[in-house]
């Protein structure tokens, strides 16, 4: 019978979001990374520049999805891995919405920075 | 069947010659991780200095004058954030290549060659992150 390599449950929700935020980010980051460190260069970053950026929608949606799955992907990893460590009952479920809470908080400030530079008035 | 495997600590650094190709992968997807989730956090509150600047005047924003700009060519005047990013672009190289080479093990994609291709993950990072510092360290000095 085939081997299955990975430690999280086959079928679950959760592993497959992992799995296709991950192709996502894989896609994403890579745009991410050279539009702003070699089309552009880091130390010529400026307010408005980056304001150009974020007022288009395309780029604007793209970057909140982007701040979504990296959220969603990045704290769910520390769960797995947490959980791996043998994180178990009332500390796993107080570690869990701590974490849920972070990614609430870190989710609404992306976007109020992102509004901030598209000129959304909802910051 | 779906099966667990119990690695142990990867706190308990004496266990690491008994590592093999898989386990490093492991670990350093995990370390990169942590380094990642970290960074996400770092990025957007100092992004997050775009808040006041987008209240400042229009002459103020040219100039450069506001908040966020000063805030991140400060930053980026620091060599050894310069030489923090070079770092981030490593564990973040790393950490797509080898999650790629996960998605392809768990797709059942090229289960003979999973240590080939873990050492191909750290040699093409390597590549990628020496070929990049000098766009990262330009303007530094």
């Amino acid at each position: 019978m085939a081997q299955r390599y990975s430690s999280f449950d086959k079928g679950g929700r959760m592993w497959l979001l992992q799995r296709v935020t991950a192709a996502f980010l894989l896609v994403v980051l890579a745009f991410h990374f050279f539009l702003l460190h070699f089309v552009h260069h880091a130390d010529e970053v400026s307010f408005l520049m980056s304001a150009g950026r974020m007022e288009t929608m395309s780029y604007y949606s793209l970057m909140v999805l982007f701040l979504l799955t990296a959220t969603f992907h990045g704290v769910n990893g520390v769960y797995n891995a947490l959980v791996n460590q043998g994180l178990t009952g009332t500390k796993r479920t107080v570690i869990k919405w701590t974490l849920v809470a972070a990614s609430v908080v870190l989710i609404l400030q992306g976007i109020r920075t992102a509004n901030a530079w598209a000129g959304i008035p909802l910051y | 069947m779906s099966q667990s495997y119990n690695r142990g600590l990867i706190e308990d650094f004496s266990r690491w010659r008994e590592f093999e190709a898989g386990m490093w992968a492991w670990i350093f997807h995990k370390f990169t991780g942590w380094v990642l989730i970290g960074y996400l956090f770092t990025h957007i509150a100092v992004l997050s200095t775009a808040i006041p600047a987008s209240g400042a005047e229009t002459a103020v924003l040219q100039a450069g004058n506001d908040v966020y700009t000063q805030t991140i060519v400060s930053l980026e005047g620091l060599l050894l954030v310069r030489v923090l990013e070079v770092g981030l672009l490593a564990v973040a190289v790393f950490h797509m290549l080898n999650g790629a080479r996960l998605l392809l093990v768990d797709l059942g994609v090229g289960l003979e060659s999973q240590d080939k291709s873990f050492y191909a993950s750290l040699v093409l990072t390597g590549a990628i992150t020496v070929a990049s510092v000098p766009t990262f360290i330009a303007g530094a000095f």
